[in-house]
């Protein structure tokens, strides 16, 4: 009787879900414990519950939200570089008859939830974070198109990365690796907590991550100040709206592969069994057709960022602007139809296959015109290498490696020899770590001071460049060869002596990453300390050209006194060599949305609705369910959502402005 | 700057700034806009039921056939309530573009009865299937054409609870800018629908009868 009493509260939920037998475990959980106790600690102890809530937590300013988003994934960063950090020191040392340090049923935990978070829960916030920072301040708006949506976004990541975290210390995270391919995933082979761990979690970032999608393009499309043409517009925010309806038009894929996994597992039906005419390979394809446009998700917008810096920091409008956009565009529609190279081993035949790795290859081109045009705006200019460009050029010389090696794996038949080898792992790492991370590296530190008024540590940021830059190569060079010797990835241990070497090396340079890591955090950390002398009062301490050093840094919660209009591309350098004068009076009042804590709520709603399911407590579940519809309604059914900051108040902001700001052109 | 468009403001200087202030910002044409978007962010949710409907069609594994489950005067019937739905939220629209409370509340009504009548033969249709053993469990093509279905039905549950909502809403504050604005995307969700319906009917249960 109470036994099952039990079952319907707790459902599969019991003392031995809590992994108190693994030390690892048990020593991260105290960790985590005791540094989750001090901040709460200090948090209470300074009074900063009602600031952060009010400010921060219920906040519709996108620039507030970036800059969450941004947090957290550089929290997730760690956590994800922790994972590779052990898989580095295990597969040096798990050779012959030693074992490791990490069980094997540990170890594929880790790998799947390293793939897992750095993709979700580092690289997708810190992409969208940047995009919501800069994005509008770029157009001239005065916040996105949907700002509650967009504070429920940010929530909804937070609910999954929350419920990926847990994952740690009650019941277990996924075996299957990042993409829990079917039907390992399955019941029958994976019966466990960890699959649903991922799925929910994923299902919930995912509802957050299509959603901000909407509203960027509905911002870039509605919002940019008069005059501003799309051609007239950033590349930055140009790789954004094709990185957002890219995101769009993916995503759907994602969310419906998941919910018939999650049937097939909950529901018994058999979309991807093996029994009973399920079709396991059609969970590869939908899964696919949003991973690889998901690539280009992430690194478009990394793209914009070096084209913005590239014409900085060369004091140069950028070269071939129109092409610029051209190629992103093409890279937009290409990415989409090139999923089934993932898989060319599944036996789709020589036509379909030569399809898929022509199309490809064809990718690398507008992105080698974008190459090239960056190298022409260098050329010749008056190259400042400051931080951030340094990040560009590191970029350019590590990515471009990268993108040989995809184009060599393109090749089909060298596909069906280099497929699931540490060369694929090298190679994705290559261009994710060479392309995405180096440009959101970039994008923060160039950005930073627009965000907080005064810039990152130059010291700690060059120990970050150059940890990053040579630990990168350290780590992956000797991947790259064991893989080409036909290393197979996501292995426990090894047989062959005579690769030891290689990983020890591969280890060295995952410890070098770290130091850069460690010195991106220093360089926050000193930057603060030092934040007088850091200080940016002109707004535009990079000499910037674009819409958002037009404005104080940080910027006032309405970005824009009066409504910018445009008349150029480099719309701040013409405004700087045109007598441009910031006015002083004539204010009016600014309309603006008001803050909101629905979000805050349905994000917790979906969480425990994603515990309840997890765990099979179906009344938690049905309960925070219907709860989701009931708080979701009753907050349409609030109309006072908006407010106007009088003109006065704005004067008054205004007139605080350091003088002169426009003097120095 | 070859590109350069100067726009001489008074004394022909130039125009850095617009002083009049354009309240909308975030009025109905972002919305219609990003309603639409994410119009077509489900509709590629649907365009993988359909896939994966396409692709285990005829995975019967030894079970029921498509022509054996489909029954179509009931579909048929059902395909009337739904088409005929979308016509009532026609009839709808110009009372709520002139502002007219009790004709808008009368249609959607009607609307909402429709949608309510074709959920209902729906559940029975799908009772009836699970009763005779052909329950999504089955085979693959049971499980694709219950989800396929299914999520189409949910989301006329969904449009069916937001069209109560705008009754209560539009009861107590009238047709205004918000609620009309509402009103106009939860009418774009319904005429979609019955878009995914059309195409539901036509591969699902027609083309199952003849293949």
């Amino acid at each position: 009787m109470t036994d099952t009493l039990t079952k319907t509260i707790f459902g599969r939920l019991t003392w031995d879900s809590l992994p108190i037998h693994e030390p690892i475990l048990v020593g991260t959980f105290i960790v985590v414990a005791l540094g989750g106790l001090a901040v709460l600690a200090a948090i209470t102890r300074y009074r900063l519950w009602g600031y952060l809530w009010k400010e921060w937590f219920t906040s519709v300013d996108h620039k507030r939200i970036g800059i969450m988003y941004l947090v957290l994934g550089i929290i997730m960063l760690l956590r994800g570089f922790s994972d590779a950090l052990m898989m580095r020191g295990q597969q040096a040392v798990a050779f012959g008859s030693d074992q490791g340090f990490l069980p094997s049923h540990h170890y594929d935990q880790i790998f799947t939830a390293h793939g897992t978070i750095m993709i979700f829960f580092v690289a997708i916030p810190l992409v969208v974070g940047i995009v919501n920072f800069v994005m509008p301040l770029q157009i001239g708006a005065r916040d996105v198109a949907f700002p509650f949506l967009n504070n429920l976004s940010f929530w909804l990541t937070v609910a999954g990365a929350v419920l990926v975290m847990l994952s740690l210390f009650v019941g277990e995270f996924a075996r299957t690796g990042w993409l829990g391919y079917a039907p390992l995933s399955e019941l029958a082979y994976s019966p466990d907590t960890g699959v649903d761990y991922y799925l929910w979690s994923l299902q919930i970032a995912g509802v957050g991550t299509t959603l901000s999608a909407i509203n960027m393009v509905a911002t870039i499309i509605k919002m940019r100040a008069p005059g501003m043409t799309m051609m007239k517009m950033p590349v930055f925010c140009w790789t954004a709206l094709c990185s957002n309806a890219l995101a769009v038009a993916i995503f759907p894929a994602l969310t419906a592969a998941f919910f018939l996994l999650i049937l097939d597992r909950y529901a018994g039906t058999h979309f991807f069994t093996n029994q009973l005419g399920g079709a396991p390979m059609m969970y590869w394809n939908m899964v696919w057709i949003w991973g690889h446009p998901e690539v280009y998700v992430l690194v478009l917008p990394a793209f914009g960022i070096f084209s913005e810096i590239t014409s900085t920091f060369t004091g140069k409008r950028l070269f071939g602007y129109s092409s610029m956009v051209y190629a992103t565009v093409v890279i937009t529609i290409l990415s989409y139809l090139v999923w089934l190279h993932h898989f060319f081993t599944m036996g789709a035949g020589p036509s379909v296959n030569s399809f898929f790795g022509i199309a490809t290859m064809v990718i690398s081109i507008p992105t080698g015109a974008k190459i090239f045009n960056w190298l022409f705006t260098m050329y010749r200019g008056d190259i400042r290498f400051e931080l951030p460009m340094m990040w560009v050029v590191a970029f350019m010389l590590t990515f471009v490696i990268g993108g040989m090696t995809g184009v060599l794996l393109a090749i089909p038949p060298a596909d069906f020899v280099l497929h699931n080898s540490l060369f694929l792992v090298a190679h994705f790492h290559n261009v994710i770590i060479g392309g995405v991370v180096f440009g959101l590296f970039a994008g923060m530190v160039y950005w930073f001071p627009k965000a907080f008024g005064f810039k990152l540590d130059p010291f700690w940021g060059h120990v970050a460049f150059w940890g990053w830059t040579v630990g990168f190569w350290i780590a992956w060079a000797p991947i790259y060869i064991v893989g080409l010797m036909g290393t197979t990835r996501r292995v426990h241990h090894f047989d062959d002596l005579s690769l030891q070497p290689y990983f020890i090396v591969a280890a060295i340079g995952a410890v070098v990453i770290l130091i850069g890591i460690l010195g991106f955090v220093m360089s926050i950390i000193m930057g603060f300390v030092k934040r007088d002398q850091l200080r940016d009062t002109t707004g535009d301490p990079w000499e910037g050209r674009t819409l958002e050093w037009s404005t104080t840094s940080p910027p006032p919660a309405y970005n824009f006194a009066l409504t910018p209009v445009i008349h150029n591309l480099d719309a701040w350098y013409d405004m700087k060599t045109h007598g441009y004068q910031r006015p002083a009076e004539g204010f009016r009042p600014i309309h603006m949305p008001r803050n909101t804590g629905a979000g805050v709520i349905l994000s917790g709603l979906a969480f425990t609705l994603g515990f309840g399911m997890i765990w099979y407590m179906w009344w938690l579940a049905a309960l925070s369910f219907v709860g989701l519809f009931v708080v979701a309604i009753g907050h349409t059914f609030n109309f006072n959502r908006d407010y106007f900051i009088p003109a006065d108040e704005v004067t008054r902001t205004e007139s605080q402005r350091p003088q002169p700001l426009e003097a120095r052109a | 700057m070859t590109d350069r468009a100067l726009e001489p403001g008074e004394n022909g200087a130039i125009t850095w700034h617009q002083v009049e202030e354009e309240h909308h910002d975030h009025g109905g044409g972002a919305t219609i806009l990003g309603f639409w978007i994410y119009l077509m962010s489900d509709a590629l949710i649907f365009t993988s039921l359909f896939a994966m409907f396409g692709v285990v069609s005829g995975n019967y594994a030894g079970g029921p056939t498509s022509r054996e489950v489909f029954e179509l005067p009931l579909v048929a019937l059902n395909t009337g309530f739904l088409l005929a739905s979308s016509i009532t939220f026609g009839q709808a629209i110009p009372h709520i573009e002139a502002g007219r409370v009790g004709p808008t509340r009368f249609w959607l009504a009607v609307t909402g009865l429709l949608g309510a009548a074709f959920i209902a033969v729906e559940l029975s249709e799908f009772a009836g299937l699970v009763a005779e053993g052909a329950g999504p469990q089955r085979s693959a093509f049971l499980s694709a054409f219950f989800t396929l279905v299914g999520t189409h039905g949910a989301h006329v549950t969904c449009g069916l609870i937001w069209l109560v909502t705008m009754l209560v809403q539009i009861g107590q504050r009238g047709l205004t800018t918000d609620t009309k604005r509402r009103l106009m995307c939860l009418s774009m969700f319904w005429h979609f629908l019955d878009i995914i319906w059309i195409g539901v009917f036509t591969f699902v249960y027609l083309y199952g009868v003849i293949r």
